[in-house]
């Protein structure tokens, strides 16, 4: 599940700057395709918390389409809300009240051929966008986690896909 | 905070994993179930590409493996299985006969509800049904101290004066898969803190030099006198939780209270009693209820055996109110921490309120909100000068008690 390895390593970047975190993966009837939700929290200190996350500060969206069709802003506070999209244009209205960052993660993955079973993994690319978009960790920790995850040629071809998304994404401010 | 190079990021099954790989277990069986799996896959890659020296037995069935690790720890090797829910249930017959042989084993319980309605989630109804099998019971609140707990586990369960097994409770999913950052101690600190296995004398297991029969039929009285020596070695256990924590936070640091922890209990008015992974989220209420004026504090069940029961009557004396929360329920009894805690204070000199709440049931979302309005709702009571002990099943709000649910 690219959104389960993404939050993990999302806490090993954070763990790298000196913050601690957490990843929160919701476990059910697991099949390739269906929806899945992970939470994560970055803290400055220790994290004692262990329900879910219920009123995030940022969301991040894998697929635009999930949108049509989740309430992916559920108690959402508005501070960033990521997601893959080739453009902003194709987005609900509903979301465009808030702080807004997109990025082609899937046109990334597949110029890079990180393809599984024809399913393009955008998680990498995603984590790159997040560290650009938010600031919470820096491209280089995002990096050094991915690498660490997977030595040799799968960690440089997702490092490179997280580098490009750091280029890439963009982020609008709310009209 | 600096970066310290031994910390990685681990969800609590490997950390599970990396603590018995510490310990230097030398045995392990077991049999995959969700969502225990990952441990025994991670021993099983860590033996495979040779980080572990440790023999591996597969087995057709929880039983099995606990009857394997029986027969291991009978001759005197350092055992470890790890199951859950259906699977310790299937494994019960073997939990006893390893208590009641007062061998050393080491078992991880990823806690999870038992079926019917089939469910993945955490409940503790399945380590807590076997809280009378002569074992030590040990609930983790987060990933590093189920790290901390395998390692004490096997130094405590080897003790000449407890030689009873030991395992440890981490909640399906809230622990075992949320990944958070753990401090690994070195094999040395590890080597330093845990004999080497077979190092310590053992009463009960196999010696040729000094044979004994096993397991042979035996008159009534002498069976009593076994089941004493079992109360005893329990009494002992208490003790030695609370030395080895000690010795263990001279090694690394850290400290978990021995048999239960209390957070902010000094001063309190009202303690919150709760075991397992909620632990922390009943301490961020504690912290919350003080500022709205609550004195809150969290008495932390770490041992569910043997039970606090010196630290429940230690707190209870100055408080107003205790409120137990229990993630399982013995039907036509009520929630087993909350019977533990008013057995525990009965014919004590004071006597506060003791309420129960039933919480978290089939894996539903336990939150500090949960403990804030059991706080408030305690409270009320005691301002109001009702003694009377009550139990609440708090269900999230949209859920209807009562018919059924379709």
């Amino acid at each position: 599940m690219g959104v389960v390895t993404a939050a993990e390593l999302l806490v090993n970047a954070a763990l790298r700057e000196g913050f601690y975190g957490q990843s929160i993966p919701m476990f059910g009837p697991e099949r390739r395709g269906a929806p899945v939700v992970v939470f994560a929290r970055v803290s400055d200190r220790p994290i004692r918390l262990h329900s879910r996350v219920e009123h995030p500060n940022i969301v991040v969206v894998f697929d635009h389409r999930l949108a049509n069709f989740i309430d992916v802003t559920k108690g959402f506070k508005g501070d960033l809300f990521l997601i893959n999209a080739p453009s902003l244009s194709e987005l609900p209205k509903d979301l465009k009240a808030f702080r807004l960052a997109s990025v082609d993660a899937t046109e990334i993955a597949v110029k890079l051929k990180l393809v599984v079973a024809g399913w393009p993994v955008v998680n990498t690319a995603m984590l790159g966008a997040l560290a650009k978009a938010s600031g919470l960790v820096s491209l280089n920790s995002v990096v050094s986690a991915i690498k660490e995850r997977w030595p040799g040629r799968i960690g440089e071809l997702n490092a490179e896909a997280a580098r490009r998304a750091y280029q890439e994404v963009l982020v609008e401010v709310a009209s | 905070m600096t970066l310290r190079k031994s910390v990685e990021v681990l969800t609590g099954n490997y950390a599970v994993a990396y603590g018995v790989k510490l310990a230097r277990a030398e045995i392990i069986a077991a049999y995959p179930i969700t969502p225990q799996t990952s441990i025994v896959e991670k021993l099983s890659e860590f033996i495979e590409n040779g980080e572990m020296e440790a023999e591996y037995i597969r087995v057709e069935s929880e039983h099995s493996a606990m009857a394997a690790c029986i027969g291991a720890a009978s001759a005197g090797a350092r055992a470890f299985t790890a199951t859950s829910s259906h699977g310790l249930l299937y494994m019960a017959e073997m939990v006893f006969w390893a208590g009641y042989s007062r061998l050393p084993i080491v078992m991880a319980v990823v806690t999870r509800t038992l079926a019917p309605p089939w469910n993945i989630w955490s409940e503790h109804t399945d380590i807590f049904s076997l809280r009378d099998a002569g074992w030590i019971i040990f609930m983790c609140e987060d990933n590093q101290e189920v790290l901390d707990t395998v390692i004490q586990a096997y130094k405590i369960a080897e003790d000449p004066r407890v030689q009873l097994p030991v395992m440890l409770g981490l909640d399906a999913f809230t622990l075992s898969h949320v990944a958070s950052p753990v401090e690994l101690p070195s094999q040395e600190e590890v080597d330093s803190f845990l004999p080497p296995p077979g190092a310590t004398p053992r009463s009960f297991t196999m010696d040729v030099e000094h044979p004994i029969s096993h397991s042979s039929i035996v008159d009534p009285d002498t069976t009593f006198q076994f089941r004493y020596l079992m109360k005893e070695a329990m009494e002992e256990a208490k003790e030695v939780i609370r030395e080895v924590d000690k010795a263990y936070s001279r090694l690394t640091g850290r400290r978990y209270g021995g048999l239960a922890e209390e957070y902010r209990c000094s001063d309190a008015e009202l303690i919150l009693v709760v075991a397992g992974a909620a632990a922390g989220d009943a301490k961020e209420a504690a912290d919350m209820l003080r500022d709205e004026g609550i004195k809150a504090g969290v008495l932390k069940i770490r041992a569910l055996r043997p039970f606090p029961v010196e630290e429940a009557r230690r707190v209870a004396s100055s408080v107003k109110a205790l409120l137990t929360f229990d993630r399982e329920y013995s039907f036509g009894s009520g929630g087993v921490i909350a019977h533990e805690v008013k057995a525990s204070l009965y014919g004590f000199h004071k006597q506060p309120l003791v309420d129960s709440y039933i919480v978290g049931l089939g894996g539903s979302e336990i939150t500090s909100r949960h403990f804030m309005e059991a706080a408030r709702r305690s409270l009320e009571k005691v301002e109001r000068g009702i003694l009377k002990p009550g139990e609440v099943w708090l269900l999230p709000p949209e859920v209807k008690l009562g018919g059924v649910p379709w």
